[in-house]
């Protein structure tokens, strides 16, 4: 159901040895249906908090509950089926010869009949638009499509939840768009939870409707993109530049134009409606 | 194809030049009609001239797989040099043929930054101050001049007081500085940078961008592709828009960022302020005359509309 509490962190502390502290007492909700951007500087704790979701990592202290299940009391291998996870470096995650057989490696692992296994892959592959590399080798791909096929093979598991380490880091701008899409349409048609690490600003803006902003392995902020994007004092301290149009509606706000608008096409809708109606 | 303006980069005053007209001690950079084949993927460059001028900073920008690393990589001979495949056309950097001149001359007068830090570091220097200084003494300069240059490039790139630190020892965007400052000590005429901030976190971005910024008051010639069209619109005085390996436009950054549609159909978003005037004036009847690429001219364009409340 839409609103229930899917993944919870309580009094979480992760410290990698000798004693590297990576979070501190990190105490979150996350909800059923939402779309998360986790943002923050590289070494804040972004990504060792997302591989705690899906039990990669175990917490040194506290603990972490998916659908009620505390991770300790699960191998990961069972926690994948509820949150996939989605490398930032695809090389950590290929190794099949073929596009399809790298899809079809999670469903077959669940134990899934062949013909399941096969509906899926396509499925999945067709989300991607990678339908017609399916006996190509992943590595012939180029950049963007390695990364999209990382997510096509965590897709044909259908997860209730997608972690999305930076998804967007090195693709162009055809590449953020697609990027996009599939990550709207993940939250809005299969109606999964979807968490993405990102630096990009203006995707964040574009597609996720939380922010959580790590510092020092820490949460240091955690609300709607709108009332985080207004925090510019708060974002400044964490060396992070809200998208463009939010900076201008800052700078605008003395004149008139509400600060919470962060995207194109609501800032030319504002002119728009003072201007000509 | 737009009408190419050339503006002079350093005044601070935008003179609209021909570079045609420009002299030819003035050209750092030519290019005449070079296409490229590399050995397993054809057609990578088509067709591209291109003349730059001493002190210019120009933006490269394209979808990947356009031909933007190819480009950079014909300016100090690697392709075809290195790369192989067949070559067509003339490069001349401050007056050396790429033809005539091996990539370790042309190394002296071209320095080039690649997107990911740890390709360009040695991999062998266990110290910052050693790191730099390695492509000095491969050049046989003599140890107090050395010292010098080094020192001089630590600084510029803002890495003074970390001389005995480990590369490994140092954050994304520390190493990209100091990748920058390898080059930067054999003092080359032309500095380019290939997506510099592609793989860093925003401090990292914003430390490396500060330092090409600072860069180009030196009269430095730089040549920068790069994806972060916010971050390019704020420095580079002219833009190449590179798209299957030919030039589809260029012009001064204003000239080309203001093209939002053409840019938007090869797949390149223009920066969101301009994106902004241009839906005001193409579907909701507005007529802003000046098109903002940044966000002081914007601040400055929409701020003239007066109270809004």
């Amino acid at each position: 159901m839409k609103g229930e509490v899917t993944i919870k962190a309580e009094g979480l502390w992760h410290v990698y040895p000798p004693n590297v502290v990576a979070l501190r007492d990190i105490d979150l909700e996350i909800k059923k249906g939402e779309l998360i951007a986790i943002i923050g500087q590289n070494g804040g704790g972004k990504t060792t908090l997302a591989k705690h979701f899906n039990g990669l990592l175990k917490p040194t202290k506290g603990r972490v509950l998916v659908n009620g299940i505390d991770t300790r009391e699960k191998p990961p291998n069972e926690l994948a089926l509820i949150v996939g996870y989605v490398f930032q470096n695809p090389m950590h995650q290929i190794f099949s010869k073929t596009v399809y057989e790298e899809v079809a490696f999670g469903p077959r692992n669940a134990g899934l009949p062949e013909e399941e296994v096969d509906k899926r892959v396509e499925e999945a592959l067709k989300k991607v638009g990678l339908s017609e590399y399916k006996d190509t080798h992943p590595l012939d791909l180029d950049y963007g499509k390695i990364k999209l096929l990382t997510i096509a093979s965590i897709m044909s598991i259908k997860p209730e939840v997608y972690c999305l380490d930076e998804p967007t880091t090195g693709q162009d701008h055809v590449g953020r768009r697609t990027l996009a899409d599939i990550v709207k349409k993940m939250n809005e048609e299969e109606g999964a939870t979807v968490i993405v690490i990102t630096h990009d600003m203006r995707f964040v803006a574009e597609v996720s409707n939380r922010i959580i902003l790590m510092v020092d392995g820490k949460i240091t902020a955690d609300g709607s993109v709108r009332e985080i994007f207004q925090q510019l004092k708060l974002l400044q301290d964490a060396f992070i530049k809200p998208p463009q149009i939010a900076q201008l509606a800052y700078e605008l706000n003395p004149f008139g134009v509400p600060k919470d608008l962060i995207k194109v096409r609501e800032m030319a809708d504002f002119f728009q409606n003072k201007f000509h109606k | 194809m737009f009408v190419i303006k050339h503006y002079e980069a350093t005044t601070g005053i935008l003179k609209p030049r021909m570079p045609e007209t420009m002299r030819k001690e003035e050209r750092v950079i030519e290019l005449e009609n070079v296409s490229y084949s590399y050995p397993t993927t054809p057609n990578a460059l088509k067709n591209i001239t291109l003349k730059v001028g001493k002190g210019e900073i120009i933006g490269v920008i394209g979808p990947n797989g356009a031909g933007k690393s190819t480009l950079l990589k014909t300016l100090n001979g690697l392709v075809p040099q290195f790369y192989g495949g067949e070559f067509k056309g003339r490069v001349v950097i401050c007056g050396m043929s790429t033809e005539e001149h091996s990539v370790a001359e042309l190394t002296t007068k071209v320095g080039l930054v690649f997107q990911n830090p740890e390709d360009q570091l040695s991999g062998v220097a266990t110290s910052v101050y050693e790191e730099v200084a390695f492509g000095l003494s491969m050049l046989g300069f003599p140890h107090e001049v050395i010292r010098e240059k080094v020192l001089d490039s630590i600084k510029k790139v803002g890495l003074s007081g970390f001389e005995n630190r480990s590369p490994f020892s140092l954050s994304g965007g520390e190493q990209q500085r100091l990748a920058i400052a390898t080059v930067l000590a054999i003092k080359p005429e032309v500095l380019v940078l290939d997506e510099p901030v592609a793989q860093l976190d925003p401090i990292g971005k914003s430390e490396v961008l500060n330092v090409i910024k600072q860069l180009k008051k030196e009269k430095l010639t730089i040549v920068i592709a790069e994806h972060e069209i916010e971050e390019l619109a704020t420095f580079v005085d002219r833009i190449i828009v590179l798209y299957n390996g030919g030039i589809t436009a260029t012009g001064s950054t204003k000239d080309v960022l203001t093209k939002v549609e053409m840019l938007k159909n090869i797949g390149i978003d223009s920066p969101s302020v301009t994106e902004l005037t241009y839906v005001l004036n193409n579907e909701y009847g507005f007529s802003f005359k000046d098109s903002p690429i940044n966000l002081s001219e914007a601040i400055k364009i929409y701020k003239a509309l007066g109270n809004l409340k």
